[in-house]
């Protein structure tokens, strides 16, 4: 399914994340997954929140650059092969992966895979009809709880 | 000291204000024949060139400012045809686009003559070793020192600016006993051949610093540091260049070039001239450029007019070392910039219709100027991949070098970082406290 991630601009410096995890606590909104990609200068921190239009909004509020990305989170099954099979089926169907991250969740395998696309509509499409992946499937939503 | 020119530099006052009004008179003259742009300004005061009787007249004529440099961009301000016109300079502009100025055999041959004076004024003649580490090129300090070299007869080495080890070892080898750079470049060659332990092995006797803004404590530590004289130099593009004034061994304020250029110090707010001795906003008229006369060229630099007579022998005025400016301008490692050449850039890399907020901030770490720019995010020019914000950045340090012609380092900020006072963000923040 398609969900939404929201990457943070952080300035390098002691405290950067901590001030946003702050905010996000503060406003009782859980992180599901974090992941930071970063230059020597600044880093972009990629967000999966329990709640994420009030995150845009406390984080707005505070000052903080936002943006909101569509992505899509699919379960893997957790046996060897398992993210292969779905690349294959993307890259099949001229699906381009810019980037990909896996956190745990809270469904029967306990993985879920994070991509994204560059047509993250389409790459949902391919991927329901592969029917490789449950795209569906309530487990994610329940992880995003 | 030697003189180059006693005839000129030490002439009767009453006799040069005889010159200059002759002078005065041709140029006008000349602009209002050649410079439709000028005749029409003087048409709508009612004016023509016989109008100009006495020096006191120039008060009547209409200023010439920077803007008009760059709206009748390139050649409607020359008073020359082209086929006079035998070099060009040019230095940067209120925004992207530089100014030019166009220069006639006659006009390089006085410039020749201010920069000689100059040299003469620091003890260099025919036996001297005169290094130009300026930049040559466009910037006029490379090509301005260099012609006045040469019309004394000394030796030239023309090593332009960097490469310190080279311009160092050069100076030694060759034995360079005059200096010609930016005051910073000379505090930096100062303190790198102290480190190198190689003072002993210098001729160096005076030195000539100029382009960008300099205490009397950089003069203490150039002095000692490279144990030489140093001098100040005053000029711009617009009006020449390097030697529009020139400091004698006297070292209290610089000569005006009083036979090419006159000076007048007005109130920047009102155009009123102010009496002698006032503090003020700098006009030069140039009276013999024939390429690009300019009538009342406002230099936005903020100065004092010492008229006393120099214990020199000279009698040209004397300009105090400017102490500020009436526009936003900075120099930066010599070069002219404006904030608003850098939110131009901003403008136009960050895709959106406002520009970001920015600030500027330029220091001096290590003799050197450093520019820092410091540019809030948008939500537009934030991405989850950080390949394409470092590439915004990226490009706002190009263009900002191709933009402005010297380096700047970009740090992105987030929203509403940058210090607001009443509402509105501090553009610029100079710790170098030149002033």
């Amino acid at each position: 399914m398609i969900i939404k991630q929201i990457s943070v601009f952080v300035e390098n410096g002691v405290g950067g994340i901590s001030e946003i995890t702050k905010i996000l606590s503060d406003n009782n909104i859980n992180i599901r997954s974090a992941y930071v990609a970063d230059t020597a200068e600044f880093g972009i921190l990629r967000l999966i929140v329990t709640d994420t239009k009030k995150a845009e909004k406390v984080l707005g509020d505070s000052g903080i650059a936002v943006k909101e990305t569509d992505v899509i989170a699919v379960e893997m099954s957790d046996t060897p092969g398992g993210l292969g099979g779905i690349l294959d089926v993307l890259s099949d169907n001229g699906v381009n992966i810019e980037y990909l991250y896996a956190f745990v969740g809270k469904g029967e395998s306990g993985a879920l895979m994070v991509f994204k696309a560059d047509d993250a509509q389409k790459a949902e499409t391919v991927l329901e009809n592969s029917g490789i992946v449950d795209i569906n499937a309530t487990s994610v939503y329940d992880s995003l709880k | 000291m030697a003189i180059f020119q006693p005839e000129k530099e030490c002439m009767d006052r009453e006799q040069l204000k005889k010159l200059q009004l002759e002078r005065l008179q041709a140029t006008v003259k000349r602009c209002y024949d050649n410079v439709a742009v000028f005749r029409e300004r003087m048409n709508e005061k009612g004016l023509t060139p016989d109008d100009v009787k006495s020096l006191a007249d120039l008060a009547k004529l209409p200023f010439t400012t920077k803007q008009d440099l760059r709206d009748y961009y390139p050649y409607e301000l020359f008073a020359a045809p082209m086929k006079d016109i035998v070099r060009i300079q040019a230095s940067s502009g209120t925004t992207g686009r530089q100014i030019v100025a166009g220069y006639t055999r006659n006009d390089l041959d006085m410039w020749a003559d201010a920069m000689a004076r100059q040299l003469a004024a620091t003890g260099a003649d025919e036996n001297s070793v005169v290094q130009v580490s300026y930049g040559y090129g466009l910037f006029t300090g490379g090509l301005g020192a260099h012609g006045g070299a040469e019309r004394i007869g000394a030796t030239v080495i023309p090593t332009s600016s960097g490469n310190t080890e080279r311009q160092i070892r050069l100076m030694i080898e060759l034995g360079t006993t005059h200096l010609c750079c930016t005051p910073s470049y000379a505090m930096y060659l100062g303190e790198t051949i102290n480190e190198m332990g190689l003072k002993d092995q210098l001729k160096l006797k005076a030195g000539i610093f100029g382009a960008e803004p300099w205490t009397e404590d950089m003069r203490m530590a150039i002095q000692e540091s490279l144990g030489l004289v140093a001098h100040d130099v005053y000029g711009l593009t617009e009006i020449m260049g390097p030697g529009v004034s020139y400091e004698c061994d006297k070292q209290n304020g610089m000569h005006v070039n009083e036979d090419m250029f006159i000076p007048e110090i007005i109130d920047p707010d009102t155009g009123e001239v102010l009496p002698e001795g006032a503090f003020g906003e700098l006009v030069f008229t140039t009276i013999t450029k024939e390429g690009m006369p300019l009538i009342r060229y406002r230099t936005r630099d903020l100065c004092t007019l010492n008229y006393e007579q120099c214990a020199c022998g000279r009698t040209f005025v004397r300009m105090l070392k400017p102490a500020g400016r009436t526009d936003d301008m900075l120099i930066i490692r010599g070069v002219n910039v404006f904030p608003s050449q850098i939110e131009e850039v901003l403008l136009k890399v960050s895709g959106d219709e406002i520009t970001p907020n920015y600030q500027i901030i330029v220091d001096r770490v290590n003799n050197t100027d450093t520019l820092d720019v410091n540019v809030e995010m948008s939500e537009k020019m934030l991405s989850d991949d950080v390949r394409s914000v470092k590439a915004i950045e990226d490009k706002i340090v190009n263009q900002l070098r191709s933009t402005l012609g010297i380096g700047a380092k970009v740090h992105l900020v987030n929203p509403k970082t940058i210090v607001r006072s009443e509402g509105k963000a501090k553009r610029v923040i100079d710790n170098r406290k030149l002033h």
